[in-house]
């Protein structure tokens, strides 16, 4: 933190220094909220942000946070999230959140530090490659080298972000840049016209598309998260055109909230922990309407048993991600919203199709109930984690306010999934693609930010919110009314799970040991921590905990060997699911070669 | 499965930035793809445009995914692939040095003539020969020079463009 560049900036009276031109520039895009973290390199921004009160700053308490944060801030909002921390340690504890930002397309500009131009490459203090370390973490990146630039390459980052496929954008800015005089350039002409497409929908492709569903008898809608990335209106015209259509809809992890889930019409999730329903269907469709999604393989299981009747579409706005995993019969490029204007268009007044043969097979398939479970209600009983999600749902339901819920990454994320329900899209805040451990508590406090008056949950697993814990202090500085549900398992609940089913019982480093006591650690914290070790005090610090307004850790006692079901091993197919105790899984067809493969 | 991977010769016009290399060469190791040949220079020095010229192979699905991974690369203008497109020429320059003496001497040098290497620096002991050509020509090259004293060999990497008129340049078309 020593050098010329620290001097006072040489600029005249009315100049702006680097620094006011990037508040500038944000303030131009609209931006109100900045989480970050400061350092060396980042202190005349620092000192700008000190100087305005337009923008505001949330102080996290590491870097990681942060982009979380920021991520749930954009995924919650449909804006772009922003993210400053300093050069070296700040931009390599940011990475992990970009990575996971870059897999789940989450629209984001992350402002870094960076030493000043003259020490880059000289192993200069807190140096680091940022741009070469981020380049595959992210979507794009810069180095700012002239004041010149500065502007345009700040208002380039948010079209490059939020276009096209939304991700996460890093900004590299050496010292000199922000200490230094630069020009508030006016806006220019962006280079990246050629991103955006001319003229809507291939016209031939919905055709053929509109022909392949008036011939259906077994058509599905497989969603995903670009249906939230679209926009409120993607969503909508989902809800549209399946009603037109009378088609089943089912979503990906990722894509929750776009579809109501409480709609018949909705299948529930698919995948590895999908319903048994929804996988079913997905194995026996004779049609299948990708919107949105990418068939990751926790979704496809084995890719050459995928689906293996259906007439494939697929729409997506990234034609990188159509025929990359599933070779595909019509492809959709462009923005969903679009394509579905176009599909609903061309549809018409076309009556809906008679599924009834293909209802009632679903129908069998639901009567699984791949999900359910018993709870004994016995006060003294222990709580199944199942029967506390649905409580809270259910409650929550009661208390009637918007409700956001992150979650952590692990058994409860998926029993949030699959019990939880959503109506509305960006209101369910999870880390799909990268699977980040600790995402959920700085993503909760992303969202408080963004919705201050509504009711923010994070669904967590006692292993994954000690990942972030410390973001208890920013929740306590902003006074955001957090709720921490933890689903305390004693374990690294989905770790003990694979290796009971495919490592004999050995519980390798999966138990957690020595854990805090997580109502003591929400006082320490200055909040308010409660526990349920039973199923007779579960109610009670459900109700206590949404009626409280400030935060709180509530610290969810349930059974500790509880497993996750269904369960589609990797690598098996979708009919070759895994099913509980609770189930007769000769009542959902599975086959007996399906059932040995755990 | 082996038996559908093919070649591909790909170019790609991107802009002349610092880490637009990186970006297309960290493409292709990230996400596992092959890269047999790779050149680079600027084409267009007014619009700072560089031609990279990659040899890679793959399966149809993987080449496919190539192209398209390639197009969402910010700097990249356009990506091409000289295969699908039609015929093609593809030539690679090579300096080969030979150190020898006596008869192998006098046989290098008449390989090199009937391949019209040309000697580009001589001594009484070696000679340094510039060879231009397809690659298989170059590779032809070198192995008969092998037993002749063959010391060093430095190559281009092939560069490549498509026959007849048609022209692959900034048609800014949507990626
Ligand atoms: C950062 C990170 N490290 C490791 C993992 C691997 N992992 C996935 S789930 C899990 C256990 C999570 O335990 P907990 O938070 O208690 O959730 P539970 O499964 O018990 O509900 C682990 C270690 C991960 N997803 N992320
Ligand atoms: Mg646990």
């Amino acid at each position: 933190m020593t050098g010329a560049a620290d001097k006072e900036p040489k600029t005249g009276n009315n100049a702006l220094n680097g620094a006011e031109v990037l508040l500038r520039v944000l303030d131009e895009q609209g931006v109100e909220v900045i989480f970050g973290y400061p350092g060396g390199a980042v202190l005349p921004i620092y000192d700008a942000l000190f100087k305005q009160d337009r923008i505001r700053h949330i102080l996290v308490r590491h870097e990681q946070a942060a982009v979380h944060a920021a991520e749930a801030y954009a995924r919650s909002t449909g804006k772009v999230g922003v993210v400053l921390v300093t050069s070296g340690p700040g931009a390599t504890n940011a990475v992990t959140g970009l990575v996971d930002a870059l897999m789940d397309s989450i629209p984001l500009v992350c402002l870094c530090g960076q030493v000043p131009t003259k020490l880059i490459g000289n192993d200069a203090f807190q140096e680091a490659d940022t741009t070469g370390i981020t380049r595959p973490a992210t979507k794009h990146n810069y180095l700012v080298r002239e004041p010149g630039a500065l502007a345009q390459t700040v208002r380039e980052a948010f079209e490059v972000a939020r276009s096209g496929r939304p991700g996460p954008v890093l900004v590299d800015l050496p010292k000199d840049i922000t200490v230094g005089g630069a020009p508030l350039t006016p806006p220019a002409l962006s280079r990246l016209q050629r991103f955006r497409r001319q003229g809507g929908p291939d016209a031939a492709a919905i055709a053929r598309t509109i022909e392949a569903m008036k011939t259906a008898r077994r058509p599905l809608f497989y969603t995903g998260g670009g249906v939230i990335n679209s926009g409120p209106e993607a969503s909508e015209l989902l809800r549209r055109l399946a009603r037109k259509t009378g088609y089943p809809v089912t979503s990906t992890l990722m894509g929750l909230g776009a579809f109501p889930s409480p709609d018949p019409q909705f299948l529930g999730m698919l995948g590895m922990h999908g319903s048994v329903e929804a996988n079913m269907a997905t194995h026996g469709c004779d049609l299948l309407i990708a919107l949105g999604s990418r068939f990751d393989d926790r979704v496809t299981g084995r890719v050459d048993a995928f689906s293996p009747d259906s007439f494939k579409v697929h729409a997506d706005i990234d034609p990188s991600q159509i025929d990359k995993i599933i070779q595909v019969d019509v492809r959709l490029e462009g923005d969903l919203r679009d394509t579905l204007e176009a599909l609903l268009e061309a549809w018409d007044d076309t009556p809906a199709p008679d599924l009834t043969a293909w209802w009632n097979q679903i129908a069998s398939w639901r009567s699984v109930d791949g999900f359910g479970f018993t709870q004994d209600m016995t006060p003294s009983a222990i709580i199944r984690p199942q029967y506390a999600v649905r409580r809270l749902y259910e409650l929550t339901q009661e208390s009637g306010r918007d409700t956001f819920v992150s979650t952590e990454v692990g058994q409860h994320q998926m029993w949030a999934a699959q019990h939880f329900q959503f109506d509305k899209p960006n209101h369910w805040l999870t880390s799909g693609g990268l699977g980040t451990m600790g995402y959920g508590l700085p993503a909760a406090v992303g969202a408080q930010v963004a919705h201050p008056d509504a009711l923010v949950i994070d669904i967590a697993g006692e292993a994954s919110t000690l990942m972030n814990i410390q973001e208890l202090g920013t929740i306590a500085q902003y006074r955001l009314p957090v709720k921490i549900f933890i689903l305390n398992n004693r374990y690294m609940g989905m770790v003990r799970q694979w290796q009971e089913l495919l490592h004999g019982s050995r519980y390798s480093q999966s138990y957690s040991e020595a854990l805090p006591d997580f109502v003591k650690l929400a006082e320490a914290f200055h909040g308010t921590g409660m526990r349920a070790t039973n199923v007779g005090e579960l109610d009670d610090v459900i109700r206590r905990m949404l009626a409280h307004d400030g935060p709180v850790v509530a610290d969810i006692c349930v059974a500790e060997n509880e497993n996750c079901y269904p369960m589609i091993p990797s690598g098996a197919a979708h009919n070759q699911m895994l099913l509980g105790p609770d189930q007769d899984s000769e009542a959902a067809g599975l086959t007996e070669e399906g059932m040995m493969l755990v | 499965m082996a038996d559908d991977i093919q070649k591909s010769v790909i170019s790609v016009l991107i802009e002349d930035e610092s880490g637009a290399l990186a970006r297309v060469v960290g493409l292709f190791s990230g996400r596992g793809y092959n890269i047999e040949s790779l050149t680079v220079a600027v084409v267009d020095a007014e619009r700072h445009l560089s031609r990279i010229t990659v040899l890679t192979s793959g399966t149809p699905q993987v080449i496919k995914q190539i192209k398209a991974q390639l197009k969402r690369l910010i700097p990249v203008h356009a990506v091409c692939d000289l295969l699908e497109e039609g015929q093609y020429v593809g030539r690679e320059l090579a300096l080969v040095k030979v150190v020898s003496r006596g008869e192998a001497r006098t046989e290098g040098l008449r390989i090199a003539d009937s391949f019209r290497a040309r000697a580009v620096d001589t001594t009484a002991g070696s000679f340094v020969f510039e060879l231009t050509g397809s690659s298989e020509k170059l590779d032809a090259f070198i192995e008969l020079m092998r037993p002749l004293g063959l010391a060093e060999v430095s190559r281009t990497g092939i560069a490549a463009i498509a026959r007849g008129p048609s022209v692959f340049h900034l048609n800014e078309e949507p990626v």
